[in-house]
């Protein structure tokens, strides 16, 4: 346990000083910071001046340095663009994203597995091949596009859904939920089908793919030699099986919502990270962009970490081979 | 064996022969939807492959168009005319030349980013699984971490980061390479992971072997021998890359992080018509968008079926 | 699976009973494209910005819906000498946080005004000093005689100096700080409404200041403002449409007769004295971005009139603009003192002129150069730029677009760095072309990146401002008008016409600058 435990705590932090260099790489050599903080009208030696005490006529290794101590504290510096603190713009958008995202995950997996695990059982039922063919539409349709269609639809069209924002928010200490108003989750319902379409297609063909593989196995076979029930070969063999699998697609599976909750959150305006970070892309606003990177770094780490530790936990004799289990698609 | 190797067409043929062989035809053409798929694709693909001399109408020459036609509505409708087969756009270009130049642009830059993609991954994925030892383990870490990391997300990034170093006015001239860049390395270490597996199951077979103690070097041994043979995955992995592709491209135009409007692709057709969505002119962004749609469901069809037909453990 | 459900039904339950709303409260929901970028009412003068802070803040003279000045925080103002104006205070007025206003206020916000880091440094312009004669009276002594002062600090908003100095927010923010100061998100102004939430870029929300001075005059019925901006087009229009804001902004223009179409919203539409235009160079010796070296092709008035003629205003006005345009003659709106009726009219549309005209110039084949264009700042301006692109190119003018937010696009002309240019220009604050001619076409203009230079314009330009005689000041300026059309100056677009959305509940008038202020609200339950 603990060599393995170690192995993945050290190749956490590999990725995480990785991105931190990456965001330091943003923040001194893409674009002028100095020019990115200052009007048009300062002079040469005000922007001296500047450039001194922000210490960014320090060696590169000392800068580097001093950012990873200030990221490990949170302290992003200042939004170009919004001219307020990285750290204070991020923990207030944080909410609105991981609340569309949670919700979202358990969508998609509420109806991902049990379809997965239908179409694996029951393999050539019409059923079975038309849910496949319609989830390939669930791939083929951009996640935009379904987003637009929706709110053409229930908006607009039909007018019963909001089409933009989270509604109602109600703050608890730090967290702000829209989960405890009727507006707050009015306003869930779209979002969370954008963004769950596409994910319910993965999983379900996933779990299909893992229930299929098991149910080839040999000790299946001879469950059913010894006469047991499908019932039970189903689903205290074979599903308890795949659940390993489903883990890591569960975990995995929030990794890639926070990347698509950024085209959820741009196409209604839900004031997330995401929503932050492309308006970041655009108008190049470097502190944003880094701070997101690493926020966004340390929750894959995180929940990556966290999928190998259960792992080991539900079959340690996986854990020298995690690495060439199934992973999201993208 | 050795006689064969000599030949440089005989690698290439024989990958082509072990893929059409057996019962893939069939397989194929017992599948009426994957028919459909491949000569929905096949069309799309020729449509906007020739669109420079198949389009009815030169949609980016100011010369030929005219203010005073934007907003034609489809020919079909009250108002249409046949010189406009699915109406006009904003600018008055004509929308079904603006859509197979746009749908041109979208397949080159994921077809392109796949290449770039398949290419780095099969590369490092070849070599990591023939060689080993700590090239190995570096270069599957870091598919690792990438692997952690949504691909959009990646792409995005490389994207923000070529908008801060690249000159302002060169934006639209290199942003296509600049998307494909994107979302090529974003995709690699699919295809090195299952190029690596499959090589080191190839490089444990008597073949290499015997390959091996003929003197062959190990470039040869793995152009040669283990290329073609990891081939399959790679092809299924590829037309499904294909798909995910096209979505990224159209998906970062849409953000507005793409294909700038002068030289715009399936997403930014899209985007710049979604302003018309609710004023009625609905053709501006529908057409783009139902193209889109069929493009990528064909794709993904076809990679259903080449994964059905290709991986006998599915089947 | 089950315990979500529950929880789901939990917070159903929690959201009847939280989700009461108060009793008979006129909540008005409002969005446009983008945020005030900051609420310190100096630091930044752009439009959303000071429509947000005239919520809160009031200036001295203020405008009334019909855009006339109207006592504000002074209840009168007159000239005492030449050089100083004398306004007196209103009496009995409280800032948000209970503080009395005094002169002393006043004193300190044309200060932190003129400071270095504000914006509104041109609005204080010309004030040698700002002096409490008592509690209630204040001089503002000038450099020299300046009828329109009144006009000019019409936007100049008056802050709490106890506040301020409490907060330490003496000078608007600035950058060097390396951190938010604390009127970015708080306010505390006299204004018809107090700050009660502020979210940048997500929501801001305001209630009624029952203690407003000004009830009585502008009887509004708002209790409380939900601004939420919405940057995506069709979302905006969407969540119109959808009933679930009551009045937008900036309705896109194509979408205005579908707004129109849908019962319960209406739309409002009014000129505003703004007009857009294309700018050349036609003072460098050589443009930056043309394949013509050696000379300027925009020196030749030729080419500049053969660019004229090549855009065919109406199409842009039909198809671009969806007919809320007026074809332009010249860069000052109608209804700014200056505008001469009789001389806004365009020369015609005619590319076979034109073409014979770049003929005549030495260039039968055209040449290239970049357009530089704004994408957020004026109605459909990325699209008029694709239009005009379109019809240099039927003539050969070959236009490379580079289509950029405003924030990059402004600099760009006030740095000199463009050869050909998209810019809109109004006269809001004074009412008045003096400024018109002198930015953007004396020799020395701030906004005139022309290099356009003609003696007798300056000359005539630089007599404005001491010709009291209003005729012959008039006079003037249809003499300059006439030259700087012939010279073919800029090539005049259209004078914009604003247009709002709104549920058809809602009371509210329509001004030209394009600045609703809710204290000329009514909303019917």
């Amino acid at each position: 346990m603990l060599p393995f435990f170690v192995g993945r705590l050290t190749q956490a932090m590999a990725v995480m000083v990785a991105v931190a260099l990456v965001a330091f790489a943003l923040f001194t050599y893409v674009g002028d910071p100095i020019n990115n903080m200052v009007g048009e009208q300062t002079t040469r030696a005000d922007r001296d001046k500047l450039r001194e005490s922000l210490g960014l006529n320090d060696p590169v290794p000392l800068q580097f340095a001093r950012f990873v101590a200030n990221a490990a504290v949170g302290n992003f510096g200042i939004s170009y663009r919004l001219k307020r603190p990285v750290d204070e713009l991020i923990a207030e958008r944080m909410p609105a994203t991981l609340e569309l995202v949670l919700i979202s995950a358990l969508v998609s997996l509420a109806i991902g597995i049990p379809l997965g695990v239908y179409t694996a059982i029951r393999r050539h039922s019409l059923i079975s091949r038309f849910i496949l063919t319609a989830s390939l539409a669930g791939v083929s349709l951009p996640t935009f596009i379904i987003g637009i269609g929706l709110i053409y639809l229930f908006a607009v069209h039909w007018g019963v859904l909001p089409s933009f924002g989270r509604g109602e928010v109600t703050s608890l200490g730090w967290w702000s939920t829209g989960l405890l108003t009727a507006s707050g989750l009015k306003a869930l319902i779209l979002p969370v089908t954008t963004v769950s379409l596409f994910q319910i297609t993965l999983i379900l063909r996933l779990v299909r793919a893992e229930m299929l593989e098991v149910l080839r196995s040999d000790y299946i076979r001879f469950a059913r030699a010894r006469g047991l029930t499908n019932r039970a070969i189903n689903f205290g063999h074979a599903f308890k099986n795949t659940l390993v699998p489903v883990i890591t697609i569960a975990g995995l599976n929030i990794a890639s919502l926070i990347a698509f909750s950024i085209i959820a959150e741009t196409v209604f305006q839900w004031p997330g990270m995401g929503f932050l970070f492309i308006q970041a892309i655009e108008f190049v606003d470097i502190p944003i962009m880094a701070a997101y990177l690493v926020m966004a770094a340390l929750v894959f780490v995180t929940i990556n970490l966290c999928v190998d530790m259960l792992y080991f936990v539900i079959d340690p004799r996986l854990a020298d081979d995690a690495s060439t289990l199934p992973v999201q698609s993208r | 064996m050795s006689g064969a190797a000599n030949d440089p067409g005989s690698a290439g043929a024989g990958a082509i022969r072990r893929l059409l062989d057996h019962d893939l035809v069939y397989s194929f053409l017992s599948s009426p939807l994957t028919v459909v798929a491949a000569v929905v694709t096949g069309v799309i693909f020729i449509a906007t492959g020739l669109a420079p001399w198949l389009a009815p109408h030169e949609p980016f020459n100011p010369a030929t168009l005219s203010l005073m036609d934007a907003f034609t509505v489809p020919a079909w409708m009250d108002g249409g005319t046949s010189r406009y087969i699915l109406g006009t756009d904003d600018l008055g270009r004509d929308m079904l030349s603006t859509i197979m130049h746009g749908a041109r642009i979208s397949i080159i830059v994921g077809f392109s980013a796949v290449m770039l993609g398949m290419t780095l991954g099969v590369g490092l994925g070849v070599l990591s699984g023939y060689l080993g030892g700590w090239f190995e383990i570096v270069v599957m870490r870091l598919a690792d971490i990438q692997l952690t990391i949504p691909g959009i997300l990646v792409a995005l990034l490389i994207d923000g980061i070529a908008r801060g170093l690249l000159p302002r006015e060169q934006h639209a001239d290199l942003m296509i390479y600049v998307i494909i860049l994107a979302i090529g390395l974003s995709d690699w270490p699919q295809f090195a992971r299952v190029t690596r597996s499959a090589t080191l199951v190839e490089k444990r077979l008597d073949y290499v072997a015997a390959a091996r103690l003929t003197g062959i070097g190990p470039m040869t041994i793995m152009i040669r021998h283990i290329l073609p043979n990891v081939m399959r995955p790679v092809l299924v992995l590829a037309t499904v890359g294909l798909a995910l592709a096209i979505i990224a491209e159209a998906t970062l135009s849409f953000l507005g992080v793409g294909m700038p409007p002068t030289t715009p692709s399936l997403g930014t057709l899209i985007r710049v018509g979604g302003d018309f969505l609710y004023s009625g002119e609905w053709w501006i962004t529908l057409f783009p968008a139902l193209v889109l749609v069929t493009l990528v469901l064909a794709v993904n069809l076809l990679g259903d079926w080449l994964r059905d037909a290709l991986d006998p453990k599915l089947r | 699976m089950k315990v979500w459900k529950y929880s789901g039904a939990l917070a159903l339950v929690l959201a009847v009973v939280f989700a009461v709303p108060a009793q008979a409260e006129t909540v008005l929901r409002w969005s446009s494209q983008g945020d005030a970028l900051t609420l310190d009412p100096h630091s930044q003068n752009e439009g959303p910005t000071v429509t947000m802070s005239l919520q809160m803040y009031e200036p001295l003279v203020g405008r009334d819906s019909s855009m006339k000045k109207q006592p504000a925080l002074a209840t009168s103002w007159s000239l005492t000498d030449p050089n100083t104006w004398q306004f007196k205070l209103r009496q009995g007025v409280a800032f948000h946080d209970g503080t009395p206003f005094t002169a002393a206020d006043v004193v300190f916000s044309f200060q932190r005004a003129a400071s270095d880091s504000s914006d509104f440094k041109p609005n204080t312009k010309g004030i040698v000093s700002v002096e409490a004669v008592d509690d209630f009276t204040v001089d503002i002594v000038l450099e020299m005689p300046n009828p329109l002062l009144p006009d000019q600090i019409t936007n100049v908003f008056i802050m709490s100096k106890a506040w301020a100095e409490a907060n330490n927010v003496v000078e608007p923010q600035d950058y060097k700080q390396q951190e938010e100061t604390y009127a970015i998100r708080n306010a505390n102004g006299t204004g018809p409404f107090k700050l009660e939430l502020r979210e940048p870029d997500i929501r801001t929300v305001l209630v009624r200041n029952d203690e407003w001075w000004g009830l009585s005059r502008d009887p509004h019925n708002i209790d409380r403002i939900e601004f939420r901006p919405i940057s995506n087009k069709a979302t905006r229009v969407a969540a119109l449409l959808s009933g679930e804001i009551d009045f937008l902004l900036d309705p896109p223009l194509q979408d205005l007769k579908r707004i129109d179409g849908t019962s319960g919203l209406k739309t409002l539409r009014v000129n505003q004295m703004r007009t857009i235009f294309l700018g050349m160079d036609q003072g460098v010796a050589e443009l930056r971005t043309s394949n013509v070296k050696g000379k300027n092709p925009f020196a030749d008035l030729r080419v500049r009139r053969a660019m004229y003629q090549a855009i065919d205003i109406e199409a842009i006005r039909e198809k671009v603009m969806r007919g809320l345009s007026i074809p332009a003659g010249f860069v000052v709106p109608p209804g700014v003192n200056g505008h001469t009726p009789a001389r806004d009219a365009r020369l015609p549309y005619d590319p076979a002129a034109a073409k014979a005209l770049l003929a005549d110039a030495g260039y039968p084949d055209g040449f290239s150069v970049r357009l530089d264009c704004p994408n957020n700042r004026y109605n459909n301006d990325e699209r008029i730029c694709q239009a005009v692109v379109g019809m240099f190119g039927a003539i050969g003018v070959d236009v490379d677009l580079d289509a950029i937010r405003k924030s990059l696009h402004f600099p760009k002309i006030e740095n000199r760095e463009t050869d050909f240019y998209l810019l809109g220009w109004g006269a809001p604050s004074t009412l008045d072309a003096q400024l018109t001619f002198l930015l953007l076409t004396h020799s020395k203009g701030e906004w005139n990146p022309t290099g356009y230079s003609n003696p007798k314009a300056d000359a005539l330009i630089e007599a404005l401002p001491i010709e009291l005689d209003l005729d012959k000041r008039n006079a003037k300026m249809a003499e300059l008008w006439k030259i700087v059309q012939d010279d073919i100056v800029y090539l005049p677009l259209h004078h914009q016409v604003i247009s709002w959305g709104m549920s058809d509940k809602l009371d509210i008038p329509i001004v030209p600058n394009n600045m609703p202020q809710f204290r000329w609200a009514r909303l019917a339950s």
